[in-house]
């Protein structure tokens, strides 16, 4: 009884903070509506049944994307002659492509006569070869590890982008992310408490990712956090974009992803298959390789380009 | 029966203090006050829907529900001095 009165709830709320968000006034005020809205849409995938999603779209929607969005209207709030905002066609087209987008997929989802198409009961099925007890896991590493593995590539692309957006002069230094000035030091106090739980529970999110939901990203995402947290505080500085560890540890994911891909040819004879019985230990193997690539990445995405030594 | 009770009635008292605080955070006049009516949510409010639900799981439950209170009182302190000091600095002439 109670449980629809909650999920309408939940979907009037979800919407209300949509059109919030694109109808405020102020950037920072969409900005911070956004969040909410990623929050909310959270705990809708979580009413569904999908806690991978929910986890996801909590720390990459809401939190780094949030992280993101804040930092550029910040920077617009600073600085309001660089806004330049498109025309008014441009920004009709827009809204009418994606709204377009959202009625199709809409009412083909609610439409289309017959059950959905589905794949998930032959995943279910052959999930116990992999020896993973998390179906999503097994989607994302045995049986569309293809995607994951660009996934992986598009967001060190994403990183390249970010840091083309770097002066000349500026290049080799370090992102240009600078601590709060905090003369009394509670954020200090948090980046001292904090880090050794969102640690642990980062890692250990992509350790249980292959049996219960959770996995790489969402793990990556609180470790990145962490380093935000850390150097915010001003208790350590980012590294500069040339040091040679942190470049490793942008490519760790995607090369031992390729590595393991290409062994895949040795046994059992295919790319990015598993040779029998080590399918598991292979996954954790990439997954841990991963989970160090997103912290990293998303911690310089939200860093910025490498600022100028006059700006630090 | 009894523990379905004392959950009822604690779950109860939390809702009440968030709707308290939110009341609270809509109507207070300054930003100070504002955040003051935003503590009680996060520590009474939250710690009485935890304790309410606490009987309701096993001591693991449990002991996930006390860390997560836990956590947001450690990041709801926090938060709370940095928004207060930054709204003395914008106070200050």
């Amino acid at each position: 009884m109670t449980q629809p009165v909650f999920d309408m709830m939940l979907i009037a709320l979800v919407l209300a903070a949509g059109a919030w968000s694109i109808l405020a006034r102020s950037m920072m005020t969409a900005v911070i509506v956004f969040i909410v809205y990623g929050l909310l849409l959270a705990l809708a995938w979580v009413r569904l049944g999908a806690v991978d999603v929910a986890l996801t779209e909590a720390a990459i929607g809401s939190g780094v994307t949030g992280m993101l969005l804040i930092s550029a209207a910040a920077r617009f709030a600073r600085d309001p002659a660089a806004l330049r905002l498109p025309s008014l066609s441009s920004r009709a087209l827009a809204a009418l492509l994606a709204s377009g987008v959202a009625v199709a997929l809409g009412s083909l989802a609610l439409l289309l006569p017959g059950d959905a198409p589905s794949l998930a009961a032959e995943t279910m099925r052959a999930l116990p070869e992999s020896g993973l007890g998390n179906p999503v896991a097994g989607v994302l590493f045995v049986f569309r590890a293809f995607d994951t593995m660009l996934e992986k590539v598009v967001l060190l692309l994403a990183l390249l982008g970010v840091w083309s957006l770097a002066r000349d002069e500026a290049w080799g230094g370090a992102p240009a992310l600078k601590p709060l000035v905090q003369p009394q030091g509670v954020l200090p106090l948090l980046a001292r408490t904090l880090p050794p739980i969102g640690l642990t529970y980062g890692i250990y999110m992509t350790w249980a990712g292959a049996d219960v939901p959770g996995g790489a990203f969402q793990g990556g995402t609180v470790l990145a956090a962490m380093w935000i947290l850390v150097v915010l505080a001003g208790l350590a500085m980012f590294p500069k974009v040339t040091s040679p560890w942190l470049r490793w540890a942008v490519a760790a994911g995607p090369v031992v992803f390729l590595l393991i891909g290409f062994a895949g040819f040795l046994s059992p004879g295919l790319f990015l298959a598993y040779p029998e019985g080590y399918a598991k230990p292979l996954i954790v193997v990439m997954e841990l390789a991963l989970t160090l690539s997103i912290a990293v990445i998303l911690g310089l995405l939200v860093a910025g380009p490498p600022a100028g030594r006059e700006a630090r | 029966m009894m523990l379905d009770a004392f959950t009822t009635v604690m779950v109860l008292a939390g809702a009440f203090l968030f709707m308290a605080g939110t009341v609270g955070l809509l109507r207070f006049p300054d930003k100070l006050s504002r955040l003051h009516a935003l503590t009680k949510v996060d520590n009474l409010g939250l710690g009485l829907i935890v304790a309410g639900l606490i009987p309701q799981g096993g001591v693991l439950l449990a002991l996930k529900l006390l860390c997560a209170w836990l956590l947001v009182q450690l990041s709801g302190a926090i938060v709370t001095q940095l928004i207060g000091s930054s709204v003395r600095d914008s106070n200050r002439p």
